[in-house]
């Protein structure tokens, strides 16, 4: 059984050491339009529910807690507060059931779910969400970033611009923005920030919030023109940087995770750059693509099965925890 | 005929258009001479001139809106070209640039014999010498590159090549992502990349060590470089912040 929080998402999932996903039910904390969720009043919301969703996992996988080999959580990266709310209940139930306990890295929790999920073997792993935009290629028992953002994520910029012209956060603020941006037509030259295999979001940010407050009630275009251009622009980007990871690795295959990485217009783009090089584009639905508790079950089973648990003492959390510091003893191929 | 065909959907920007234009390339037999296919175009061997000739030439990219990619292409093709050239001005090794074809996105220039640091590392061939050498070129030449106000932009093993003569010369080349800039932060950033490439990839510290000792030798400004170097790094290490 897998908890995840580390954002705006609170999940618990059942997965078997297979990856067949048993149940995988999900809350999300939605804020107001124009505000984000904040680390105090998301734990709060997290504390609330993650109780009436761990009897939901288990009702809909119709097992008891006796039937679990162990309970599996996200130790990091995320905001402070949600990660521990969750750690805490997950502490508690292993002392009722009985259950050793098994710390995931989020990010390598994505992977592994895309991994498993597309049949995808040695991809190219572009990790992008609200909180993290990273190009990642296996290589000697680690997952290596390539590439990655050298300011904020991807999802944060689509956020906060969605914050700025009013979008609705329910499912989410980039769903909205992907759309509306259906409804663009003028394409509206932003700035391109690509440096080696890394990029840089924010000035595409002030950029984009600037035009939102001067140009969208002069009449000279639409929110959904901007949102338009901020997805070509921002995504000719990503796919950009991936495409140099590819060449430098010589991989052909691309996995795409992440909360961002539910956008089709993404996935478009991709399956067209992957497409010329002969390749072939794995990429997942909202289900698993969202941060979800059945990936963290099946990270965190993987390493179960290699012995991998945490004494009471261990089951810490920590904001920062880099893709690249785990040690992926799971998988035997170089 | 194959890859010509290939060739033709990329460059599909309208037939009448297509007919007008002389392409060099395939007089000279390039496409039948593919060395190698990048991330942002296709490299060919002609002889141009009586000469070696290496040919990149950039190509559509069709994931991305049309405006966006022809505003990329020809703003990349120029500054490529202009940057190899300042490059050789402040003294850092390039090949040399015979021709610019504008229609054709395509940039000829002088065939360097040897290898790439990359290749040079995969086999580890190199003695602790030629390291500390080849390290110590490589920190120079991006020296020279900031202190001009050139940033290279995409500094890795890959874009490093050592040149089969008796000083094994290094010289750099795919100028495509080059900018001007005085600013510190985008030297940092250059530094960071290529400590990226050579740490990363290689795994092979002692190389990027090499470097940066030969850099902060040559450069006149290395201290607000390395510092804000650092300071990329660190933002680098914290990108990991929200799940």
């Amino acid at each position: 059984m897998g908890f995840e929080g580390s954002a705006n998402k609170v999940a618990v999932g059942v997965v078997s050491h297979t990856g067949d996903i048993l149940s995988n039910p999900r809350k999300t904390y939605i804020t107001p339009p124009g505000t984000g969720f904040l680390p105090r009043e998301t734990a709060e919301h997290h504390r609330q529910v993650i109780l009436d969703i761990v009897q939901q996992a288990l009702d809909e996988a119709g097992i008891a807690p006796s039937d679990l080999d162990c309970l599996c959580y996200t130790k990091g990266p995320g905001m402070g507060a949600p990660l521990v709310s969750v750690a805490v209940v997950v502490r508690m139930l292993s002392q009722i059931w009985k259950k050793p306990i098994v710390p995931v890295n989020h990010c390598v929790g994505h992977i592994e779910m895309g991994r498993v999920v597309c049949g995808a073997m040695d991809p190219v792993v572009l990790y992008v969400s609200g909180g993290n935009t990273q190009v990642i290629a296996y290589n000697e028992r680690r997952y290596r970033i390539f590439g990655e953002t050298i300011d904020i994520a991807v999802g944060n910029c689509l956020d906060r611009f969605a914050r700025e012209i009013g979008l609705s956060n329910d499912p989410s603020p980039g769903y909205n923005i992907e759309q509306l941006a259906k409804k663009g037509t003028k394409y509206i030259d932003m700035p391109y920030t690509v440096k080696g295999m890394d990029i840089s979001l924010s000035g595409i940010e002030t950029f984009a919030k600037s035009e939102a407050r001067t140009k969208i009630d002069a009449g000279e275009c639409t929110a959904a023109d901007l949102c338009y251009s901020l997805q070509e622009t921002i995504f000719a980007m990503l796919v950009e940087i991936t495409e140099r990871t590819m060449a430098h690795c010589n991989a052909n295959d691309v996995l795409i995770v992440g909360g961002v990485g539910c956008n089709v217009r993404l996935q478009e783009m991709m399956r067209v750059m992957v497409g010329e090089r002969g390749g072939k584009l794995y990429a997942t639905d909202d289900r698993y693509c969202i941060d979800n508790g059945a990936m963290i079950a099946y990270a965190g089973i993987l390493a179960f099965m290699e012995g991998q648990t945490a004494t009471m003492a261990e089951t810490i959390c920590t904001q920062r925890y880099r893709t690249d510091d785990v040690l992926v003893t799971w998988r035997k191929d170089k | 005929m194959g890859k010509r065909g290939f060739v033709d959907k990329h460059n599909a920007s309208g037939a009448e258009k297509q007919q007008k234009q002389v392409d060099i390339i395939e007089k000279l037999g390039g496409y039948d001479n593919l060395v190698s296919q990048g991330a942002e175009g296709r490299v060919f061997a002609v002889k141009f001139c009586g000469r070696d000739t290496i040919v990149k030439q950039r190509f559509k990219k069709t994931y991305r809106h049309p405006t966006l990619d022809t505003k990329l292409t020809r703003s990349r093709l120029g500054m490529e070209a202009r940057s190899m050239m300042r490059a050789r001005k402040l003294g850092v090794a390039t090949p040399t640039l015979y021709y610019v074809d504008q229609q054709q996105s395509a940039i000829y220039m002088e065939k360097v014999p040897g290898k790439s640091l990359k290749e040079l590392i995969r086999e580890d061939s190199m003695s602790e010498k030629d390291m500390e050498d080849i390290g110590a070129q490589v920190g120079k030449a991006v020296a020279k590159m900031h202190d001009g106000g050139l940033i290279h932009g995409d500094l890795t093993t890959s874009n490093i090549l050592v040149r089969d003569d008796d000083e094994r010369t290094v010289v750099i080349i795919d100028f495509g992502l080059a900018s001007n800039s005085i600013i510190a932060e985008d030297k940092g950033v250059d530094l960071y990349v290529l400590e990226r490439a050579i740490t990363v990839t290689h795994s092979s510290q002692a190389l990027f060590e090499h470097v940066m000792t030969a850099y902060r030798r040559a450069s006149s400004q290395w201290s607000s470089s390395f510092n804000k170097f650092a300071e990329v790094r660190m933002r680098g290490r914290k990108r990991s912040m929200i799940g």
